[in-house]
């Protein structure tokens, strides 16, 4: 049994390592995203209800009802959410990510990201920067009107100037962004700064008028974490490939919906594994302490389960300033993550490591096996609805969905090992 | 040099023991005034005896 396993895990690490995210084009959730619908609201993390839903989340889904002009304010949306009317699904069954909340409503703009290699796409909204945004649970009139004004001016402007560009390899912009000290989850400073160089040139000679184009600028060059939701996107078309391969024990995704963190592994099809969702240690922002924060949430860790994020953080010592730390201690999270994984990426190298790969491909046995947890970084949204971003730092998943999948994967594999 | 001599060698020398197990082989060591570097090391699954068993089905 142990040598299909180990087969299997190449494959699917062989096609993680293979994969060329590729961003592609600017769309909105409705045209682009399979199964989208009217009433529909996406989510970050396994399935939800309105019931389980934390208090960040939401905040969220009455921002987008809100924003999709389905309800005028709270209460009205809060009863509507309640009422069954509206359908709640996982980002993840769609084909989509999204960072904290990872609210997407069908008005939304999304990326839209190919995997050249595989040809399957994925989907993530565009990021609002921090404090009092949707992604955080905030839905005030300053978080509406910036969304509306990413959906009618930022997004068709950018659209535009990537249509004149033509598409943008994201990997090597991933793998160069690691090079100038980010990790492609929490630190995103470097990732940013070259997407705003690749697309000034034609941002600048659209025909859009000067002060619109201005303001596009403006609101990438302030917001470090624009780039977060274009990293997402290219991890979770990076490791979908990977999924459904019989007796493979790499886990192909990891997503937190401020309820349960949950799992899911390449060779146990679309089942997932959730665990309650831990607290995160972290550093705060003024005014603000662990007694404000919800449990860890959002679908961000898809960096780490692609092997960059956290997996990568000895390329970004820079980190520890916003998750907490030190440089030591990124440096230490990279080299243990070596040991829960099944390969080395030949794209994502970490120079003060002799520009050796992230560690890539995350083995449940492993994980098991050593007792170490993946090593996530993240932002800390507050407990209650209407607020936003407190605090970043760092998390480890419970054990127990690791336990639950390892137990069924043995489950499954040694039964069909005794009919052979 | 005869595998004895080899041996009666190693007890006229001072010690250097690599521990890779339990701490407590390092400790009891180190009361002894010899030189211990413990490597981090702990059981598969955390000792887990449940999952133990079931890591063992896979590598049959």
């Amino acid at each position: 049994m142990k040598g299909i396993i180990e087969r299997a895990n190449q494959e699917a690490a062989s096609r993680i390592l293979r994969a060329k995210p590729t961003l592609v084009g600017i769309s909105t959730a409705g045209e682009a995203i399979p199964g989208m619908k009217k009433n529909m609201i996406l989510h970050a993390g396994p399935p939800v209800t309105w019931e389980k839903m934390c208090g960040p989340m939401r905040g969220a889904v009455i921002g987008g009802l809100i924003l999709e002009g389905m309800a005028q304010g709270r209460a009205e949306a809060e009863a509507l959410a309640a009422s069954g009317e509206i359908l709640f699904d996982s980002c993840h069954h769609h084909s989509a990510v999204g960072p904290m909340a990872g609210v997407v409503t069908w008005s939304m703009p999304v990326w839209v990201m190919k995997n050249k290699t595989f040809g399957n796409q994925a989907y993530c909204t565009l990021n609002e920067g921090l404090g009092k945004v949707l992604r955080y649970g905030a839905f005030s009139e300053e978080v509406i009107a910036r969304l509306r004004w990413m959906a009618e001016e930022l997004a068709p402007i950018l659209g535009k100037a990537l249509m004149r560009h033509g598409e943008i390899d994201m990997k090597s912009m991933i793998a160069q962004a690691l090079l100038m000290g980010d990790e492609g989850h929490n630190r995103n400073r470097a990732g940013t700064s070259l997407f705003i160089r690749e697309l000034a040139p034609d941002l600048a000679a659209l025909d859009v008028d000067r002060e619109k184009v201005a303001k596009v600028l403006s609101f990438l060059h302030n917001n470090d974490h624009f780039f977060l939701n274009l990293s997402m996107p290219a991890c979770k078309c990076t490791v979908d490939p990977a999924a459904g391969i019989e007796a493979s024990s790499v886990i192909v995704t990891m997503a937190r919906n401020g309820t349960e963190f949950g799992i899911r592994v390449s060779g146990l099809g679309r089942r997932w594994f959730t665990g309650p969702a831990s607290m995160v240690e972290g550093l705060y922002l003024p005014g603000f302490s662990a007694r404000d924060a919800a449990p860890d949430i959002g679908d961000s860790v898809i960096t780490e389960t692609a092997g960059i994020g956290g997996f990568a953080m000895a390329a970004a010592p820079a980190i520890v300033k916003f998750v907490g730390g030190t440089p030591k201690d990124a440096l230490h999270v990279t080299r243990q993550m070596y040991e829960i994984t099944i390969a080395e990426n030949d794209t994502y190298q970490i120079p003060f490591l002799d520009f050796r790969g992230t560690p890539t491909a995350i083995d449940l046995i492993k994980v098991v096996e050593t007792g170490i947890l993946p090593a996530i970084n993240t932002g800390i949204a507050h407990k209650e609805p209407g607020i936003g971003m407190v605090g970043a730092g760092l998390v480890r998943p419970p054990e127990s969905c690791f336990h639950e999948a390892f137990e069924t994967f043995v489950k499954k594999y040694a039964k069909k090992r005794r009919k052979v | 040099m005869t595998k004895v001599k080899k041996i009666l060698k190693l007890f006229r020398e001072d010690l250097v023991v690599v521990n890779m197990g339990l701490d407590t082989f390092a400790d009891t060591l180190r009361k002894e005034q010899v030189k211990v570097v413990q490597m981090n090391w702990r059981p598969p699954a955390g000792g887990n005896p449940s999952l133990i068993a079931l890591l063992d089905k896979l590598e049959k």
